[in-house]
């Protein structure tokens, strides 16, 4: 018997474990999936839990809902990997030989790599919206705030879903202006990036969007200290912003686990082929998700694309063929506007997101780099198809490659 | 694309002024460059240049976090060399790309 190991039951991992698993030779491979973790969380719902749309039990599920039967799971920390010997040590001291290894150990929020981020105001004035207990604390939170300034501030690149704090303030924007004390709230959008998103136009789009919601931003300001006595936030340039709730997106990383088996940058995310999606250091071991070091956005759309590309290629490798699959960077995402609108974006790595219409077949189209309550439709309908066929391995209709039909270049 | 004259020598720059090519480079480029921005150069920004034109020949992407533990400048010290712009006015000036932000 062969063995093929998945680290990490998240969105990534899941998802190949399923798709894998139906491919695979059940006589000739035995697939593993390790996860320290028993509960699979749908992240792009942690974004509603603030404003009380959704609640923890709409975003929460066990994570055996999601694997075949037939495939061995383990629930354990990881202590490293080490490629030169196809093995992978747990805590513990349990060790595992592979053939072919994923690894799909995602990235984390890291608050403690900024200093007075986790100090006395943490979930009390100060939360992060990428934690299931932040995201609660913050609901919380939200209920009796009277007014005041609510500042969002991006600490680092990259971080996960790159729409999601924008997302936030038009989210919070319409939230206080539903309860009735949007003029008694200054909202302010902090970015380390030199506008509201990174690539031109779509900066400009959102940008846009922000001022019309009246929504301040501040933009090349990377957070040095965050004061909790005076309750500001302060950049290494010495630039200041006071705040009475700071909800901030903290530095990410990828495990210890990477750094620990010699693979990572200095971010902790696994070097990998943009391409396709094998490790620069070890043939058998490949890399899905948010744990590769890709120059492209960190979210589930982008594992999703991914993931099809990877599996070809692994097939491929594993019958000693060369990698026929090349990953184009595909991302695409929703951004949540507000008053039931939203917004879509649809790119990789050499196109940026551009305006125009994007085909889906049966449901589309959306409206690209638009403003329209399809998008927001599309958005709700996501949690049902992230459950059900996203997770689960399913095709969606929707290619790999990153299409131009549709979109108006500018 | 565009031709320009930096310190008498003919380069390709960008439309926001990076240089094309990181070989066209040289330290009197580097130094008109700076002065545009109102930066004048000491050793100590060479050394922060010289170690970002390393970084990029090898391939490695930059951030200004990379840069801060490279053991060559803290953060605080890499802004008070190249203020309001940390990374991307000392791109510029070390004849690199400019820095982009993958998301």
């Amino acid at each position: 018997m062969k063995n093929l190991l998945i680290l990490g039951a998240g969105t990534a991992g899941t998802m190949m474990l399923n798709k894998l698993y139906k491919e695979l030779d059940k006589e000739e491979w035995k697939v593993t999936i390790v996860d320290q973790y028993k509960t699979h969380y749908y992240q792009p719902g942690f974004l509603f839990i603030p404003f009380g749309v959704y609640k923890k039990e709409d975003v929460t599920k066990p994570k055996y809902d999601f694997f075949p039967a037939g495939a061995e799971v383990i629930f354990s920390p990881i202590d490293k990997i080490v490629g030169e010997e196809n093995k992978v040590y747990l805590e513990g001291g349990k060790v595992l030989n592979y053939d072919f290894l994923i690894i799909a150990t995602g990235t984390q929020t890291r608050p403690s790599e900024t200093t007075g981020l986790k100090d006395k105001l943490w979930y009390k004035d100060i939360f992060d919206f990428y934690t299931i207990d932040g995201a609660l604390a913050l609901h919380k939170r939200f209920k009796d705030f009277k007014g005041g300034n609510l500042v969002m501030c991006i600490a680092e690149l990259p971080y996960k879903c790159p729409v999601a704090p924008i997302e936030f303030v038009c989210l919070a924007e319409a939230y206080f202006t539903k309860r009735g004390i949007r003029d008694k709230v200054n909202i302010t959008y902090v970015t380390l990036m030199s506008g509201a998103f990174t690539k031109p136009v779509a900066s400009k789009m959102l940008g846009e969007l922000l001022e019309e919601k009246n929504i301040k931003v501040v933009p090349d300001f990377y957070l040095e200290h965050v004061d909790n006595e005076n309750k500001k936030i302060v950049s290494y340039d010495e630039r200041e912003i006071p705040f009475d709730i700071l909800t901030i997106v903290p530095v990410n990383m990828g495990s210890d686990m990477i750094e620990r088996s010699g693979l990572g940058d200095d971010m902790n995310y696994v070097k990998t082929n943009k391409y396709t999606l094998q490790s620069d250091q070890f043939e058998n071991i490949f890399v899905i998700g948010d744990a590769a070091n890709l120059p492209t956005s960190k979210a589930g759309s982008v594992a999703h694309f991914a993931g099809e590309i990877l599996m070809e290629n692994i097939l491929a490798a594993m019958e000693g063929r060369e990698l026929p699959a090349k990953f184009d960077g595909h991302a695409n995402c929703y951004i949540e506007t507000g008053y039931g609108k939203g917004a879509l974006i649809d790119f990789n790595y050499i196109t940026e997101p551009l305006p125009g219409t994007f085909p889906l077949p049966g449901i589309g189209p959306f409206g690209l780099l638009k403003n329209t309550k399809m998008n927001h439709y599309g958005k709700i309908l996501f949690r049902w198809i992230y459950w059900h066929i996203l997770v689960k391995g399913k095709e969606l209709p929707i290619e790999a490659d990153m299409t131009m039909a549709g979109k108006q270049r500018v | 694309m565009a031709v320009k004259t930096i310190a008498n020598a003919q380069v390709q720059v960008t439309d926001d002024g990076y240089l094309e090519d990181m070989n066209q480079w040289n330290e009197d480029i580097a130094k008109e460059i700076a002065k545009e921005l109102g930066i004048e150069l000491t050793d100590k920004h060479f050394e922060v240049i010289n170690y970002l034109r390393e970084k990029t020949k090898a391939g490695e992407g930059l951030t200004i976090r990379k840069v801060g533990k490279s053991g060559v400048v803290d953060i605080k010290e890499l802004y008070k060399l190249f203020p309001k712009g940390p990374l991307k006015f000392s791109s510029k000036i070390a004849g690199i790309p400019k820095p982009t932000s993958c998301i």
